[in-house]
């Protein structure tokens, strides 16, 4: 029963954290179209920047997270600018491709500059573990359940009450209305990466300091599809709830696996199947807008 | 018209038969067989190296080519060739080893198998497009991943399986030297299958789906029936190159069919060219001969300033792994149509030659 318990919880942070990226996803998809295959490597670039700084550089973690923070702004905005914007206007199947062109070229290059081998970060709290609720947790862990909580706030403030936020919201729902009135779409377009980099980013560095920084972390670049297909790929609140039930599901998956079925791996593949099923019985996702043609 | 050696100048067709022949010219029609010839004296005079790659070109070519089929003529996407690739791989050994199927008939059969597998998954395919569909076909390279690691009594589970050399009528094709004309006779086969296709109703229905699938729809074509048929044809195609890949190196490893080789399937089309036949077989041969010529470039390096200061040497699969990525990238932004649309204009340049503007 303890089992049970200790893997819902991990599933609820884990979950937070796809959800974190999750959102970041909807975040591109929603404003400019665009089906990112590169978000698990946002994450993995971030953590990277930010334990080369807080390693090589010996800077303390507020000072090197900022700083990576800063970098995955601007890195998003040429990403967008230099590979995305001659994209306008290609046949989706080019646009998934160079997304997905993308993921393999950073995912080598980070090969390449750090190796293969997972490296941990440096310790960056005090105490390793704390207690809640009677149950022994990393502190970590907790941080990053509050980190993720955090960010989601700050999106829903975001595009509820920022004036950028509305923009963006107003390009997501129609583009030539939203130039009409005086927004800028290439700007918000490329402010949609900058900000889906930092915030994977965050997510990667927190996954970094949990279980070190390797090439797995691109991974979750992967598992954010179950995700966004279950919330639907254009619903923020579903990202959230996606990621959520996501990383329960798969260590749910996990448990009964181990408990009684042994067939070993079910953590890796069980949301794939639960992807199989929800495009066959409900592809727009919970909350998803659904398509209408007309002709 | 019937009989013209070069191409006109201008469009001079009076029947859709003229229009939908196999080779526009009766030069062109040469050419092809010539070229056939030339290839089939290869073996007799190229090394080993030369031969192995030569082989991969061909067996990946048709894997490739059955890709195209699906993405560049019916417009779907699929981000799992790779795992047919390695179900026809798996398929032909299990065939030739537990029933003792001659390895002659277990290739064929493997791809009757992977077909069978390939429309399991193309019933999704059915109701899905676009983006959704790269993503359920991404689920399919994940889950057939897993059988392979799963599956004991099929792969053979971590250990892999050996796979019978080909031989007809006691006569074994185990050499590189004569395995090239099994491949060949294949990838020709292949090839001319593929190109009577697109000259048939069937053939022309995908193309409608491509181009505007609700026109199509009106039009009477069974949207349904044509995208899983066109994942069963792209699913047999892959299941072929994976039976002749597994009898090549006799041997069939699970962890050979991964998402980067998927990728790689995807890259070879773009670079050839989305929705041309012979374009297939360019990008698969760019794509096999990218990583010789990087070792090649790195071997001439070896030693100088750049060599240490990078430690080549080391990064070298790194590196490897960045070109096609970067390769896909730009193709995609400076020359969408591929290396075949690259032909066309060089044809298009000569067939007017003193006088092209």
């Amino acid at each position: 029963m303890t089992l049970l318990f200790q893997l819902l919880v991990n599933g609820l942070i884990v979950g937070a954290l796809y959800g974190v990226v999750a959102m970041s996803f909807v975040l591109i998809y929603k404003a400019s179209r665009i089906v990112n295959f590169a978000q698990g490597e946002f994450l993995l670039i971030g953590a990277w920047t930010c334990w080369w700084l807080l390693t090589h550089w010996q800077l303390p973690f507020w000072i090197g997270f900022p700083i990576t923070l800063a970098f995955m702004l601007i890195f998003g905005v040429v990403l967008q600018i230099v590979v995305l914007r001659p994209m306008i206007g290609e046949p989706i199947i080019s646009v998934i491709m160079v997304t997905i062109g993308l993921s393999i070229f950073f995912q080598a290059m980070m090969k390449w500059m750090f190796g293969v081998f997972a490296k941990p970060f440096p310790p960056i709290f005090g105490s390793p573990t704390m207690n809640v609720f009677g149950l022994e947790v990393q502190t970590v862990y907790v941080m990053s359940l509050a980190i993720s909580l955090l960010i989601m706030a700050g999106f829903g403030w975001f595009f509820k009450y920022s004036r950028m936020g509305l923009a963006m919201r107003a390009t997501a729902f129609d583009q030539q209305v939203a130039q009409s009135l005086g927004i800028s779409v290439r700007q918000m377009f490329a402010m949609s990466w900058a900000i889906s980099a930092m915030v994977s980013a965050v997510a990667g560095v927190t996954v970094g300091v949990v279980n070190g920084v390797s090439s797995a972390l691109s991974f979750f670049g992967i598992k954010v599809f179950p995700a966004v297909i279950l919330g639907g790929l254009d619903s923020v609140a579903g990202a959230v709830l996606g990621g959520l039930i996501v990383g329960v599901l798969e260590n749910m998956a996990h448990y009964v696996d181990s408990q009684w079925l042994n067939w070993g791996n079910m953590y890796e593949i069980a949301p794939f199947y639960v992807l199989i099923v929800i495009l066959m019985i409900k592809p727009y996702g919970l909350f998803g807008t659904k398509d209408i043609e007309r002709v | 018209m019937a009989n013209i050696s070069l191409i006109p100048s201008g469009d001079f067709k009076t029947t859709y038969a003229a229009d939908t022949t196999i080779f526009p010219t009766v030069t062109s029609r040469n050419f092809a067989i010539l070229g056939v010839l030339i290839l089939l004296v290869f073996p007799t005079f190229m090394d080993r190296y030369w031969l192995n790659l030569c082989i991969q070109i061909g067996y990946l070519g048709i894997a490739a080519l059955g890709l195209n089929i699906l993405v560049g003529f019916t417009g779907q996407i699929s981000i799992g060739h790779a795992a047919f690739f390695g179900f026809g791989a798996f398929a032909s050994a299990w065939l030739s080893n537990s029933f003792a199927i001659p390895v002659a008939l277990a290739i064929p059969l493997a791809g009757v198998m992977t077909t069978a597998v390939g429309m399991l998954f193309g019933v999704p395919a059915a109701r899905l497009k676009g983006l959704y569909l790269a993503i359920a076909t991404l689920a399919a390279q994940y889950i057939l991943q897993d059988f392979f690691a799963r599956a004991d009594w099929f792969t053979g589970g971590t250990a892999g399986t050996i796979a019978e050399p080909f031989s007809l009528f006691g006569f074994a094709f185990d050499t590189d030297e004569r395995y090239f004309y099994v491949v060949l006779v294949y990838m020709v086969v292949m090839y001319i299958l593929a190109t009577n296709l697109m000259r048939t109703r069937d053939g022309r229905a995908l193309v409608a789906v491509r181009d505007h699938y609700l026109s199509a729809e009106i039009m009477g074509i069974n949207l349904t029936k044509y995208r899983t048929m066109s994942f069963g044809i792209s699913a047999f195609y892959a299941g072929i190159g994976g039976a002749l890949y597994a009898h090549y190196l006799q041997f069939v490893s699970v962890e050979g069919f991964t998402i980067l080789f998927s990728i790689q399937f995807l890259g070879m089309i773009i670079i050839g060219g989305l929705g041309s036949i012979m374009g297939s077989l360019m990008g698969t041969a760019f794509m096999v001969l990218l990583p010789e010529v990087m070792q090649a470039f790195t071997n001439s390096l070896a030693g100088t300033a750049i060599d240490s200061a990078l430690n080549l040497k080391d990064a070298i699969a790194f590196l490897r792994e960045m070109s096609i990525g970067l390769v896909i990238i730009l193709f995609l932004v400076f020359e969408p149509d591929g290396l075949a649309h690259r032909w066309k204009q060089i044809k298009a340049y000569w067939k007017l030659y003193p006088f092209a503007h």
